[in-house]
Order: C-alpha cells, then structure tokens, then sequence
C-alpha cells in the first residue's frame, strides 16, 4: 500500500450490520476501507494505527442485551482502551452511526473531556447516555436535522438535512444539567431534530424525545462524531424517500458530504 | 451462590416500556392499573464476591445516567407490603433460551470475572391499582407472560440452581415394539408419539421392519414420521385426490396424481423461461439477476408456532426462512424480506375468542415484534407486505415470512461427496422444538398449548446474524460441498436430506449441547434455531472451522457421508438407528384423498343506492383490509443495507402505501428488483379458481405499477388451507392449484418455488372451525433501471388521471359490499389475454418516461386507488365517472367507484405528453378520468355527470390513518 492511501476500518463484530453501506460510503471517496472484526485488534491480527479513520456502523452489537452498545463499549474502553487513546491523540477521526454512537457514548469517548479539569483528568467516565425512545418502540422514519457546531464532519453541509433514524434507544440525555450546559457552550452539539424547516420539533420530527432535540453530538475537538441518523442511508439520491417527486441533482444525496468531509481531511491533515 | 441484582429506573426517568404494559393491561378494559413500574432482575451464578458484584453493576449491567440498583444473595429485594400494590416476577422456563444469557456471560467474562457460570434473567413487574387475585392472574396470563415459554416465579418455593435442571439418567436403547402390534396398536403407537401417521403408514413401516426381523428404535421411528410428515413431504400435494367438481348442476370426476406437478410444475415446465435457473428443487427457486448474480426467493409460513406464542412463532419463522436462503445453492446473502400476515379484527370482542385461543390484538402485537425482533437485528430490511383480517383466522392466524437472497452465479450446485465430514454450525441443541414438523400437521385445539409446548421456541437472530458473516466468507474460499439449514426436523431432516444419496454416520453424542440430559433423539429431532449443516472435505475442515472461529460460531464435526445409502447413528458408540435411505425417502403409500368442489348458490344483493357516497369512500378507506399500516411498516428497519429505493412507504408525508418495494441488490449500481404480493380470501369463498387468478393479477400489477416488466417476473404460491382430509377443504384447493395453473401461463409467469401448510383448523368441542382457504402469491421482478421507477402518489396539479383497464360488475368480495355485511356474488375475473396487453403498454409507458404516478386498483377499487394516490401526494382530483371504461348492467356509480375489477391502474400523465400515451393504448380500453388539482379537493362527477364525491385529501388520509395507528 502506498503512504498516499487513505485507510478507514469498519470495526464489525457480533451483531453489526450496516457495514458494507458505510464501507462503501467512504470506498465512493476514493479511501481504502478493511472491514474488521474486533477480535482481530484484540489479536493483533490488525492494528488501529495503520488507520486514519475509524467507523463504528450500525446494527445491534451483541443483540443490544443489557442495554443498546454497552458490551461494545465495554471492549473499546477495556480492551482497546490505550490503542483508542493514541488514535485520538493522532488527531485522527472516528464517526459512530446509531449503535456506534450509542458504544462511544456509552464508552465514555463521547462527548469526551467537557471542561479543563476533566481534559486534565483525562476523565473517561460515562456522561450522557441513549434511551429508550418516548415511543417505547424502534422506528424507521426520515428526520429533519438541523446542524451546528464546527465540526470536521459536518463542514459545508447545509443548515438543513435530512435523514433516515431507524432505532429503539435514541433518546439522548446527558447526567446532569452541568454536564449539558458544557456540551452547548463547548460547540458539541452537532445534529439537532427540528421541523421541516428549521423549526422546533414535535414527535414524531424529534423521534425519540431526545433532551433538547440532540441527534448528534461531538468531542471537544470535533474530530469524533456520533449521530442516531443514518447519512449513510442518504448517501445516494435514490435513497431518499421521495426522490420520484423531485429533480434529479446528481448521483449522491445529503449525507455523502460527510464522508466526503472525512476523507478530505485526512488528505489534507493526515498525509 | 447465586446472587440476584435488581435494577430499575431512577425517579423521574420516563419509562415507556412500562407505559407499554399499562396501556395493554387498560385494553383488557376490566382492570385498573394506575402506575406499572419494571425492574430487571439478574440471577448471577458462581463464586463471585460482594465486590465482583459491584463491578458488574456498575460497569456492565446498569446505566448510571438512568438507573438504580440493588443486590443481595439469593434474596429478592424486600419490600414493604403496601396497599394496592402488586409484585409478579416472570422468568423463562427451563431449557426456554434466554436470549440475554448469552451476551452476558461474555459481558462479564470482558470484566476480567472468569467464575461466573450461569445467568437468567426475570422481570418483575409492580402494579398499583386495586386487584382482586383473580384479576391480577389475568393480567399476568394475557399480558404480562406466556406460560408455554415463561413461568411466575414464587419466592417461597425454594430457589434452584438457574442453571437448567439436567436430569442425566442412564443411557438406555429404547425399543418400539410394532413387529406384534394390531391396527388399534399401531394407531395408539402413532398417537402417544405424536408421530402424527395414519394407519397405512404404520403398517408400511410395520412391514418394512418385519422384512428385517426386528423392532425399530424410537429415534428409528420418528425419523420416519418427520421424513414422511406433511409438512416435509407434502403428501396432499404429491398424493392422488378423486376430484369432483359440480357447477350448474353437471358434476364432473377427475383422478388428480400429483396436483403440485400437473398443475404449478406444469405451469413452469410449459412456460419455460430461459432465465429460471433453479426451481422446485432447492430450498428456494432461482432466476438470473445480472452477469455475476441470480436472486432466490422463498416464503415460509410459521402459522402454529405463532397461534400459541406469537413473538416466538414469528420470531422462529423470520429465522427459518433466513436459513432456507442461506441454505440455497452454496449459501445465498439474505437482501430483504416481506411478511404477510392473516388476523382475526383486532377489536374482536373477547366472548367471542375460542378457548385456549389468544386475543388478535395480542397475536398481531407479538408477531409484528417478532419479525421486527429477527428482521431488524439481523440488518435485513422488511420491504414488503401486508395484512388481512378475517374472524374465521381466530384460532389459525397465518404468518408468511418470505426472504429474497442473492447468489453468486458459480454457486449454485451442491453436492455432498463420499468421505465428506458432516459439520453442524451455529447454535446449540437444546430441547426446543421437539416435534415440530409432526406437530404442524395436525390440528389444533384447546391442549395444543398443553402438549405441544415443546414446538414453540425464541430465536436467537444474532447468533444467526453471527453464521451468516461467518458463512459467506466460507463460502467465497469454497471450503465446503453441500449445505442445508437445520428447520422442521432438525439434523433428522438436514442429514437425512443431504445424505439421501450416500447415506450417513453420525455420533450424536459429537454434538455441541446447551445443557446436559438430552436423549439421543431428543439430540436427533430437536429444533433449536441458528443451526446449518456442511459437508466438508477432510482436506478443508481445519480451515473451515478456523473461519466460524474468527467469528465466534462453534463449528463442530458431527459424522461423515460414507457410502453405505444408510442412515446410522450412534451414541456413546452404540447404535441407535440403521435405516435404509431408500425406505426413508421414497416416502409414504401414496393415497388417494377425496375432494369435493360444489359452486356455492350465492345470490347477489341488492343495496340501495347510499345517499352519501363520501361516507362510503371513508368508511372502506378505514377498512381494516385497506387501512394504512404505517405502525407496523415503521418497526420494521426498511432500508437498512441502503439499498431501499422505493420503499413500502411513499409521497410526500412518507406514509403513502406503495405497490411494489424495489431495491438494488447492488449498492452503486441501477439494476434492481421489485417485491410484491397478492392476497385475498374473500374471493376464494366465491371461486377459489378466481382468487388464485386475482391474486397473480394482484402481485403483477403491483409490480407493473413500479416499472416492472411482466416478462421477467417470476412467483411463488403459498398455500394455507383447512383440513385435506375433508372433502370440501380440499376440492377448494384443488380448484385454487387450477386457477394458479391457467393464470400463469396466461400471463406466461413461472412458479420457481412454493410452499403448503395445512391442517389450519381449530377443534373446540365437536366443532371445527376452518380457516378461508388463503393463497398467497409472491412475486419478484427484475427492474432494468430503478432511476426510472415510479410511485403511486400524485405528482403535480395539471397532470392529466387516466384509468387503465376496463371495469366491470364485479363487487363480489368486495371490501365496499363488506362494508354492508355482504359477500355478494360476481367475484372478479381475469382475463389475461387483455391483461398482458395493459401490462405491457404501461411498462413501456414507464420506460419511455410518460408516466408521472401509477397505482393499481384492487381493494377499494377506483375510489380508493384514487385516494390514496391524492393524499399520498397532498394534491387534490377531478374525476368523471362516466369517462372510466366500463361495460356493466347496474351503471351505478358505487359499482364503477368500488368494483374490484383486475388489470385496472390509475395513471398520471403530464398533458404535453398526452398523444404519446395515448398512442401506447392502442385497443386497451380506458378512459381520461380528470386531473390532478393543487387544490386540497377531492371532487367526483358521477355517471350523470352530478357531483358523487365531493370530500377534502386530509379526511380521506385520516380516516385511512386512524384504525391502526396504535400508539
């Protein structure tokens, strides 16, 4: 492999399934992607260091048994905790869709360090958590996503997006109000449900009852993304729900820029 | 020690599960609960200490953001008896999986703690509310367990070792003594086995084993009685039926051999598409799909497994027919599913439920969480559908479950070679689903739940989900020969069926069991889900089993194919069965069954003509059988592998119900598939000859309305009926099997795969009630291009609505008639001669893109295909009646409105492309019918040219959303 090659690890392990869209969302960019069982890095059959990007999909990692990603999480903070660290020290990036967001989260990766003592701490303790939705049910419906922050990720956008959730424990809240005024004041609110245009949300337009509409959230540096929302189910115009109503402007839907915004940075920072 | 954790929410913390429960437990409508609150109980077993107990709350077991815990050994937590509080704790019985167990252990073992030995899991459950004992017993029996699978757990009986309670008595032969045995014998024989044979049978084997100068063993027999069932063998089917047909007064005797193969078989043989690559021979049929691909198809049914335990009958069922496509040529990737189910109404009143029966609202609600349960873990999206309801399914609710794969063109043959080892994969054997491809062929009735417990099971879809990534890398380094997925009958039915050819040894005790104490045909027969068998060269074994391990699937060799055209099995190195594979497999004495068809008198009714037509249109669009339903569609992860592009829901609000779904099984790539179905019983009580025609036109038209192409559509039919040893139950099925035999060749669409579940009665008493004989037809098609798909909602106000295909006198079955209580009498026909014409010219219309929206018109008829399509797309209509092709008598405007007529679209074109599409119907009947309107007004001119419905989209669309839109 040549130094120019932009590596993305899909991590898979029991119960993942929304690997090969997401694998293929970051292929369509031009990045090389390995689509990895965990027990490999435990293995050191492969290594998180010969990666730029980390991808933790979707699915329902160990049947969402206990609670939804805690066994993931478990192994990423337990057992992957030192290899994680040095990656993120790398100034590297790491996206979590849906359960991936729930195993960072729940691994205390995300949101992360939210003040300076804890940065000093390097405090890793859990401070927020995904529940079960309002609903009390899984639900697949498209969402409107209003974006803020600064992230890598999420550069260039839009205001607005559009996307699919599919998920039973999406309601996001964090420990304590503290713990959420930091987040808001920190920049690290990253996706936000709202109306069709813009607009505060009502269910099912915040689908879960997620505390004040969050849909997605950062680190403090914005290199690590998790999100309930599947851009990798927008990724193509024709995955949209209502494409036939509307015009065709070209091959990719809203969510490709994400994983454009990903590859673009490791070429531009990372090699 | 056994240490027992306790976890519930944190004050303040909304738990909608909880709400869940309260709110089933108000539909029960007697009781008052004002507060339900759960608390997760976990039984820890090992040497553990206080300490090691901590660690695994805190970091493994319990939210710190959202919940409380408390622990003690062995002790539940004690509580203050107050007033008006309930406590019921529900656990899985033994040797029921609990699907937790798994992943936990492994939590822990992550922890560092290697001494934990067994988890269970309970649920307690605190009511308030003031309950007499009596009500609190009805709670837990009808919403808070199911007693075939869950037991209440009493505290002061003495607690047990979670671990499964293992009685491992000696091993001993067991001998059935058939050699002496009488008719009455050899009946009591079959019966207290519940072998399920008829005395015909036990004799031939009775003979067979008098050839051979000895008794069989038990396990000898059952493989037997599973290889010989109707559910693996099909004997109604494949047997001989004396067929008498009367209509008009003449009565007319045929002697059917084989209805399967002189009727669908036929069908496909004369039919002869190039592109059929594998049909009626493999778990599931195959057709081309592109240079490197074929896709394969199946639909399953799981209908008594879910009538007694619904979330694990379907549950079992989404499982099952994943593992026929996974055991389809050398192993298929599962690309979607679609799931047709069949209910009582679910406000049936609770008098009227038989007993030992569960109420419709309950059976749907654990069914649509089954599929939702497998289907959505083991990421494969439920595209498609649909749901009937019917008072006569009460005591059989039907369960379709349907998967299409994809396979790779140099995957398809299989062949177990002499020397090959014989691999099981997956999950364990346990003692669940004993008996159940016997079971599923007898009848049910109030003991069924009793006696027949053993057949209900739970699945395990991650485990599954585990073999299958495990498997197609297996598969793509071509490590094994031949594969078959373990369903109805277990290893019996996977090694029987594999080693037909060679024969067979296997070491029963070889096999990976959950828990010690099975016998060896309990090991035999058992069907505990996620399990297939391979047969793998020596060669290649190492490699094989290194691959399952990387995914942490146990793989384990279990025999050899040898050679010997002998089935043999040992355990701990003796004996316990020899049979010949011919004997085995050359099935049962054919029979000759009766059937009976009699044209039932029906007379058609006389309505008056309603004075409020808008009424009508809310009332059927509120139809049950009509009604949207968004609230199941929704649970079901529709687009996960993001290859969804037309889903089950469209338009504009996305709650428009789609005809076809059509994904691409390639993701980057144009080329795709459309699913559908067709299904309707009402028919089939008129003319089950013109129910199978419709229900073919159905699914094709449902294809044809996304863009597909008749001519590269193939099918499956699927057969759930009554009782074949009535006459009358099966003269209607005979007479379906024709009607599916002259609608496919007409329509010149192959069956590539089918499948048959009979026996759906229910016995109360002396009574039986029957299931409506029900077909179901699945169709898939192969879409060129999907950018150039279309959906059924209104596009644009302007746009010019055509109705295509020709209207009739036809409202027999209809749901508007049954609006009224009737059935009424001119069931629709078919004539695919006209048709195929209309098919054709739309398909091209799509191609050429002239078409903006296309929906078919089936239930409901014109109005309500014209409803859904304006509220779907938030447009209005104006429509003249008296322009709709129609030749009838009434010429009134609730027959042109409602008649469900077949071959019949709506089609909405832009006005500059009028003259082209116009040109494209040449000789097909149809009429211009209106246009679409910005406006929110839905307006229709009658025949004589007066206003008839005058209405506005939002009522229309709420009257369809409201009946299930269940919170």
């Amino acid at each position: 492999m040549g130094k120019t090659a932009i590596k993305v690890i899909v991590l898979r392990t029991a119960g993942t399934n929304c690997d090969a869209e997401t694998a293929f969302a970051f292929r369509s960019f031009g990045a090389q992607v390995d689509l990895v069982h965990i027990k490999k890095l435990f293995d050191r059959q492969a290594d998180l260091k010969d990666y730029h990007i980390l991808a933790i999909p979707g699915g329902f990692t160990y049947g969402d048994d206990i609670e939804s990603g805690r066994i993931l999480a478990n192994e990423l903070s337990r057992k992957l905790g030192p290899d994680l660290c040095r990656f993120i020290g790398d100034k590297k990036l790491i996206i979590g869709i849906c359960n991936g967001f729930q195993a960072l989260v729940k691994a205390g990766i995300l949101p992360g360090p939210l003040d300076k003592n804890e940065r000093e701490a390097h405090d890793a303790s859990q401070k927020a958590t995904l529940f079960n939705n309002d609903s009390g049910k899984f639900e697949d419906r498209w969402v409107h996503l209003k974006v803020e922050g600064g992230s890598v990720w999420t550069k260039g956008l839009g205001e607005i997006v559009y996307f699919p959730v599919a998920h039973a424990e999406g309601k996001f809240i964090t420990r304590d109000g503290n713990a959420l005024n930091l987040l808001k004041a920190n920049g690290q609110v990253a996706f936000r449900y709202c109306g069709p245009k813009g607009t505060k949300p009502k269910y099912p337009e915040n689908p879960n009852g997620s505390v004040e509409d969050i849909a997605g959230i950062t680190d403090s540096t914005g290199r690590i993304l998790g999100l309930m929302p599947h851009p990798e189910r927008h990724f193509l115009f024709t995955q949209h729900p209502f494409w036939t109503r509307l015009n065709n402007n070209g091959r990719y839907g809203q969510g490709a820029k994400i994983f454009e915004n990903g590859v673009m940075y490791v070429k531009e920072h990372l090699l | 020690m056994i240490w027992r954790i306790e976890i519930k929410h944190k004050r303040g913390v909304f738990d909608a599960q909880a709400q869940g429960i309260q709110k089933s437990v108000a539909d029960l409508g007697r009781v008052a609960v004002s507060r339900v609150e759960i608390i997760q109980v976990y039984n820890v077993e090992g040497k553990l200490t206080a300490e090691d107990i901590q660690t695994i709350c805190r970091e493994l077991l319990v939210n710190a953001v959202t919940q409380d815990y408390y622990f003690a050994l062995e002790k539940p937590r004690p509580h203050k008896p107050a007033k008006n509080t309930h406590t019921v704790e529900i656990a899985y019985n033994p040797g029921v999986m609990d699907p937790v167990e798994e992943s936990t252990m492994k939590g822990i073992r992550d922890l560092g703690i290697d001494t934990v030995e067994s988890v269970r899991t309970a649920k307690k459950y605190v009511l308030r509310g003031t309950l007499t004992k009596k009500e609190r017993d009805i709670i837990t029996g009808k919403v808070l367990a199911n007693k075939l699978i869950q037991h209440v757990v009493d505290h002061a009986a003495a607690a047990g070792s979670p671990k499964a309670s293992a009685a491992n008595g000696p091993f001993r032969l067991i001998l059935v003594d058939l050699l002496k045995a009488g008719d009455r014998q050899l009946m009591k024989l079959s019966r207290d086995g519940q072998l399920f044979l008829n005395l015909q049978e036990m004799k031939a084997i009775q003979k067979h084993f008098r050839s051979m100068g000895r008794n069989p063993t038990d396990v000898e027999l059952e493989t037997i009685a599973q290889t010989w069932s109707e559910h693996c063998y099909h004997k109604t089917f494949r047997g001989n039926i004396r067929y008498r047909a009367s209509e008009n007064g003449k009565t007319k005797t045929t002697t059917i051999r084989n209805l399967l193969k002189s009727t669908i078989m036929k069908a496909t043989r004369e039919i002869n598409k190039p592109w059929c690559v594998s049909v009626f021979h493999d778990n599931a049929g195959v057709i081309e799909f592109d240079d490197e691909h074929h896709i394969c198809f199946k639909a399953e049914t799981h209908n008594h497994p879910s009538a007694l335990e619904p979330f694990g009958g379907a549950n079992t069922g989404v499982g099952g027919v994943i593992r026929d496509i996974l055991g389809t040529g050398l192993g298929a990737k599962p690309i979607c599913s679609t799931d047709v189910f069949c209910f009582a109404p679910p406000d049936l009143p609770s008098d009227r439920l038989p007993p030992g029966t569960l109420h419709p609202k309950r059976i749907m609600k654990g069914v649509v969480s089954g599929v939702r349960d497998y289907g959505n873990k083991m990421g494969i999206p439920t595209v498609n559908g649909a749901i009937l309801f019917d008072e006569r399914f009460v005591g059989n609710p039907l369960v379709y479950c349907g998967n299409i794969g994809l396979l790779p063109k140099d995957k398809v043959h299989k062949k177990a070679n002499k020397g090959d080892q014989i691999v099981v994969v997956g999950g364990r054997t346990g003692r669940d689903g004993i008996h159940g491809a016997t079971f599923s062929s007898g009848e049910l009735n109030k003991e069924s739940e009793v006696v027949s417990s053993g057949a209900v099971q739970i699945g395990d879809p991650i485990q599954e989900k585990k073999v299958l990534d495990a498997l197609m890398q297996a598969r793509d380094l071509n490590l094994y020969t031949a594969i078959t997925d373990c369903g109805a009958g277990g290893l019996s039915s996977a090694v029987g069926e594999m080693g037909r050819e060679l024969g067979a040894h296997v070491a029963l005790d070889a096999v990976p069991l959950k828990y010690r104490g099975l016998k060896y045909d309990e090991i035999w027969i058992s069907e505990s889900q996620e399990r297939m068998v391979l047969s793998v060269a020596p060669r290649n074994v190492t490699q094989l089993l290194s691959v399952f391990a990387v995914e942490n699937v146990e793989a384990t060799v279990i025999g050899e194919f040898t050679g010997t055209r002998r089935l043999e099995l040992f355990f701990h190195g003796v004996q316990v069965c020899d049979l010949d594979m011919a004997f085995l497999h050359e099935g049962p004495p054919a029979t000759t069954k009766e059937a009976r068809w009699v044209k039932p008198k029906v007379s058609a009714v006389r309505i008056p003509r309603p004075a409020n037509l808008n009424k009508k249109l809310l009332e059927v669009l509120s139809h049950y059988n009509v009604c949207s339903k968004e609230w199941v569609v929704r649970q079901y992860d529709h687009e996960v592998q993001g290859a969804t592009v037309i889903k089950p829901l469209v338009g504009v609000n996305c709650d428009g119900p789609s005809d076809a779904s059509v994904i691409v099984p390639k993701l980057g790539s144009n080329r795709g598939i459309a699913v559908a179905n067709g299904i309707n019983v009402r028919y089939g009580m008129l003319d089950p000859y013109w129910m199978a025609a419709s229900c073919i036109d159905e699914a094709l038209r449902q294809i044809v309305a996304v863009g597909g192409d008749v001519s590269h559509i193939a099918i499956l039919d699927n057969f759930c009926w009554g009782n074949p040893d009535k006459p009358d139950r099966l003269g209607g099925l005979v007479r379906a099997a024709q009607g599916c035999y002259k609608t496919a060749v007409g329509y010149q669409v192959p069956f590539i795969s089918g499948k048959d579940s009979l026996y759906n009665e229910y016995t109360q008493g002396k009574k039986s009630i029957a299931i409506p004989g029900t077909l179901l037809i699945s169709a898939v098609g192969i879409i060129e291009d999907v950018t150039k798909a279309v959906t059924m909602d209104f596009k644009r106000g302007g746009n010019l609505i055509y109705c295509v295909g020709p209207t009739y006198d036809e409202l027999g079955g209809s749901i508007y008639l049954d609006t009224y209580g009737y059935l009424g009498a001119d069931v629709p026909k078919v004539n695919t001669k006209l048709g195929l014409k209309i098919f054709n010219a739309l398909s091209k219309g799509v191609q050429k893109g002239l078409i903006r929206s296309m929906h078919d018109c089936s239930e409901g008829g014109i109005a309500a295909a014209l409803a859904e399509m304006a509220f779907s797309g938030g447009l209005g209509v104006t429509a003249r009646l008296d322009q709709a092709a129609y030749s009838g008598e009434s010429k009134r405007d609730d027959t042109v409105l409602f008649s469900e007529s077949n071959a019949r679209f709506i089609v909405e074109v832009e006005p500059e492309k009028k003259s082209r599409f116009e040109r494209l119907l040449k000789g097909i009947p149809r009429g211009l019918l209106g246009r679409v309107e910005d406006s929110p007004e839905f307006i229709v001119y009658g025949l004589d040219n007066n206003v008839c419905l005058n209405t506005r989209i939002q009522d229309l669309r709420e009257a369809w959303l409201r009946p299930l839109r269940w919170s």
